[in-house]
């Protein structure tokens, strides 16, 4: 009686504390942050990425958001994932041009990119990209769904989130109200609108779409991982499960006569 | 290590190294017969599953630091090319990045288990000291390593619990200081905190080994708290527990790789994903989700302890809470000498037992209130007074200090337990009549 009554205690003692710490992660933030829930693809224990979406998503960023925002971590041969072959990736890269060098001559040099370069950055430097943004720096969107609460969902509230200030809140000159930004101000202007971006797939060329078709590449840019990850998770997963049981099986088998 | 009698071995090969170094003698001796109380249940697993997270740490540790640079102009980025570009170097760095949540969640369920059935309790106080020493140095290794990805919490995160020593009085600074390897947290920090990261797991191996040892030496506890008198009480390890730690170890596992595979960053901070920068302070600057109750604790004492209504102060806020956090750890190591009850287990003392659960729901409070902002507004009465996650921390932190040095020399004193049973099988009889089946 006392050992089944303790080990309920002990499990609802623990069920009431995870409830109690379920949404711990920051809840208390200033300013309200209005985040939407976006139904993608990739969600889900065995989410892929749409290919598609990451094509017309790649489109975005390059017409779009390259302006301003660089793409560090990411290299035109990563783009084999979008399901582009290596003849279009070679011309992808070539439309861009890179600093190479020093050759033998000691002089740097100019060169079309190559697959393996990485993706090149707007700007020179970071101060130079600031200098150019009025003093705020567009930030590298190479991890941007790792490193903001929300992930994808908040890059989506961002570029959707644009909207006349409500009454009684100052918005600086130069600034922009969005309501999924930390203090609901933020320097870049709407990237997006409707029809900026021609789609060749039929596809509305809507900002919503433009938005859910960008933050969709950019979660690949920040998990290029996340599809090998999840399969490579679900066959773990079923192994461990059956080997659990077997253990379960053995154990018992082997304890038999001591719980007689 | 024994030098006993030793039964010869009928393999020749065995017989042969046997004889001269007793290794399998000493491995049949102390994991093959050991006598093991037969009533164990589940929380007894989990000091062979914080063994098995250790190992995993240091293996899939020494694999990240062969591409890992602790520089700190290319830390962050050698970290996003093991995630992008090395080999399965995303499945090792998530491996290694939840298994210090997990190490910390089998170790807290370990300390918990030794809390709740009295293990610490005389002749096991020297078992218990080394656990509590393994725990100081998994936080320092934790800490430590939550530096090296050089993103915005790790260096802010340092930068905080560095200066925290600046409290000591006299040689705060040159403390500081010396942990830095200069006048802030820079590239000497990242580098000594590597080196120190790469170390210390071998340290804490090492008191695990004293910590083994001690137990083999005392035995095992058991739920029952009563120690075993005859071979009726006991089983060998070998196969009853090898068996059940394997399955528990399993289930474990599974749960762990839950996380790895499909949540990898739940338990981590988004703004780590941002490469440090010294010139931008995070809006909030929190600890990983294991140091949260002491860094609540640590925030909880915001007032200089002086003689009130003078300027006298004695211990200023900061080192108040310096001294508050380290020694919550204290009360751990003398916890074998505060709880003096001659009765082990919470089985058979009501009071403890509701004491030690609250105890619990307390850290657990101070975790969450860790997490949020200092002196956030939870509850207002009225328009004079609001309760303030503060004032809850210092609440909660009144209890935990509380329960160790008023409630547990309190309950020795005056706690009636509850009737013993006159064994451990007899405990097993009496379990089986009235509490249903349990493995």
């Amino acid at each position: 009686m006392e050992k089944i009554s303790m080990f309920k205690k002990i499990i609802l003692t623990s069920a009431a504390i995870f409830v109690l710490y379920a949404p711990t992660t920051q809840a208390a933030e200033a300013g309200i942050k209005e985040i939407i829930d976006v139904p993608f693809e990739f969600e889900g224990p065995f989410g892929t990425y749409d290919k598609a979406a990451l094509q017309r998503g790649l489109m975005i960023y390059r017409n779009v958001c390259a302006g301003c925002h660089s793409l560090k971590r990411v290299a035109y041969r990563n783009l084999e994932a979008l399901g582009y072959s290596e003849d279009q990736i070679k011309a992808i890269a070539a439309e861009y041009t890179v600093m190479d060098g020093p050759n033998d001559d000691g002089e740097m040099f100019e060169r079309p990119a190559r697959p393996s370069d990485k993706f090149k950055s707007p700007f020179a430097n970071d101060k130079a990209a600031a200098a150019n943004n009025g003093g705020a720096l567009p930030p590298d969107l190479s991890l941007i769904t790792k490193a903001r609460h929300g992930g994808a969902d908040y890059v989506y509230s961002l570029l959707t989130g644009y909207a006349e200030a409500p009454h009684g809140i100052e918005v600086p000159e130069g600034k922009h109200y969005n309501k999924a930004m930390d203090g609901n101000v933020i320097a870049m202007a709407a990237p997006l609108s409707d029809g900026a971006v021609t789609y060749e797939d039929g596809t509305p060329q809507t900002t919503t779409q433009y938005a859910k078709d960008i933050a969709t590449f950019l979660t690949w840019a920040a998990e290029p991982e996340m599809e090998q990850r999840k399969q490579m998770g679900v066959k773990v997963l079923l192994f461990l499960f059956a080997f659990a049981g077997i253990m379960y099986l053995v154990k018992r088998q082997i304890w038999k006569n001591i719980h007689k | 290590m024994s030098a006993g009698p030793r039964t010869p071995f009928e393999n020749p090969v065995v017989e042969w190294v046997d004889s001269r170094l007793p290794l399998f003698t000493m491995i049949n001796k102390e994991y093959g017969v050991f006598p093991t109380p037969k009533n164990f249940n589940y929380f007894w697993n989990f000091g062979a599953i914080a063994m098995f997270m250790l190992i995993t740490m240091i293996v899939t540790g020494i694999t990240l630091a062969m591409n890992y640079a602790a520089t700190t102009g290319v830390a962050f980025d050698s970290v996003e090319r093991i995630m992008r570009d090395v080999n399965y170097g995303w499945l090792l760095r998530y491996i290694h990045m939840n298994g210090a949540s997990f190490f910390f969640i089998a170790v807290y369920i370990h300390i918990f288990r030794g809390m709740y059935y009295g293990s610490f309790k005389a002749p096991r106080e020297l078992l218990w000291i080394f656990g509590v020493v393994i725990f100081l140095l998994m936080m320092a290794t934790a800490f430590m390593g939550y530096v090296l990805p050089w993103g915005q919490m790790s260096f802010w995160g340092a930068t905080v619990i560095t200066n925290l020593f600046s409290a000591v009085p006299l040689v705060g600074t040159s403390i500081v200081e010396l942990l830095w390897g200069g006048f802030s947290v820079d590239n000497p920090t990242l580098n000594r905190f590597f080196a120190l990261h790469y170390l210390l797991p071998f340290v804490i191996v090492g008191v695990v080994f004293m910590h083994v040892w001690a137990l083999h030496v005392t035995g095992s506890n058991n739920p029952s708290g009563i120690e075993p008198k005859t071979q009726q009480d006991t089983l060998p390890f070998h196969p009853y527990y090898t068996m059940k730690d394997s399955f528990g170890l399993v289930v474990f596992v599974a749960i762990y790789a839950i996380f790895i595979f499909f949540m990898p960053n739940a338990l981590g901070h988004p703004d780590n994903y941002i490469p440090a920068n010294p010139l931008v302070t995070p809006a909030h600057i929190v600890p990983e989700w294991y140091f949260l109750p002491f860094y609540a604790i640590l925030r909880a004492v915001n007032f200089d302890i002086g003689i009130p209504f003078t300027d006298i102060v004695f211990i200023e806020a900061k080192l108040g809470g310096v001294l508050a956090m380290f020694g919550s750890i204290v009360m751990l190591l003398i916890m074998p000498w505060l709880d003096g009850h001659p009765v082990r287990s919470a089985r058979y003392r009501p009071f403890y037992k509701i004491a030690l659960l609250v105890f619990v729901v307390a850290v657990f409070g101070l975790g969450k209130v860790g997490g949020m902002p200092a002196d956030a507004p939870v509850i207002h009465f009225g328009d004079f007074f609001t309760l303030t996650t503060t004032h809850i921390s210092q609440l909660l932190t009144l209890y935990y200090f509380g329960f160790f040095l008023a409630i547990l020399p309190f309950l020795t004193k005056f706690e009636k337990a509850l009737p013993i049973p006159e064994s451990i099988h007899d405990s097993v009889l009496k379990c089986k009549s009235s509490c249903g089946h349990e493995a």
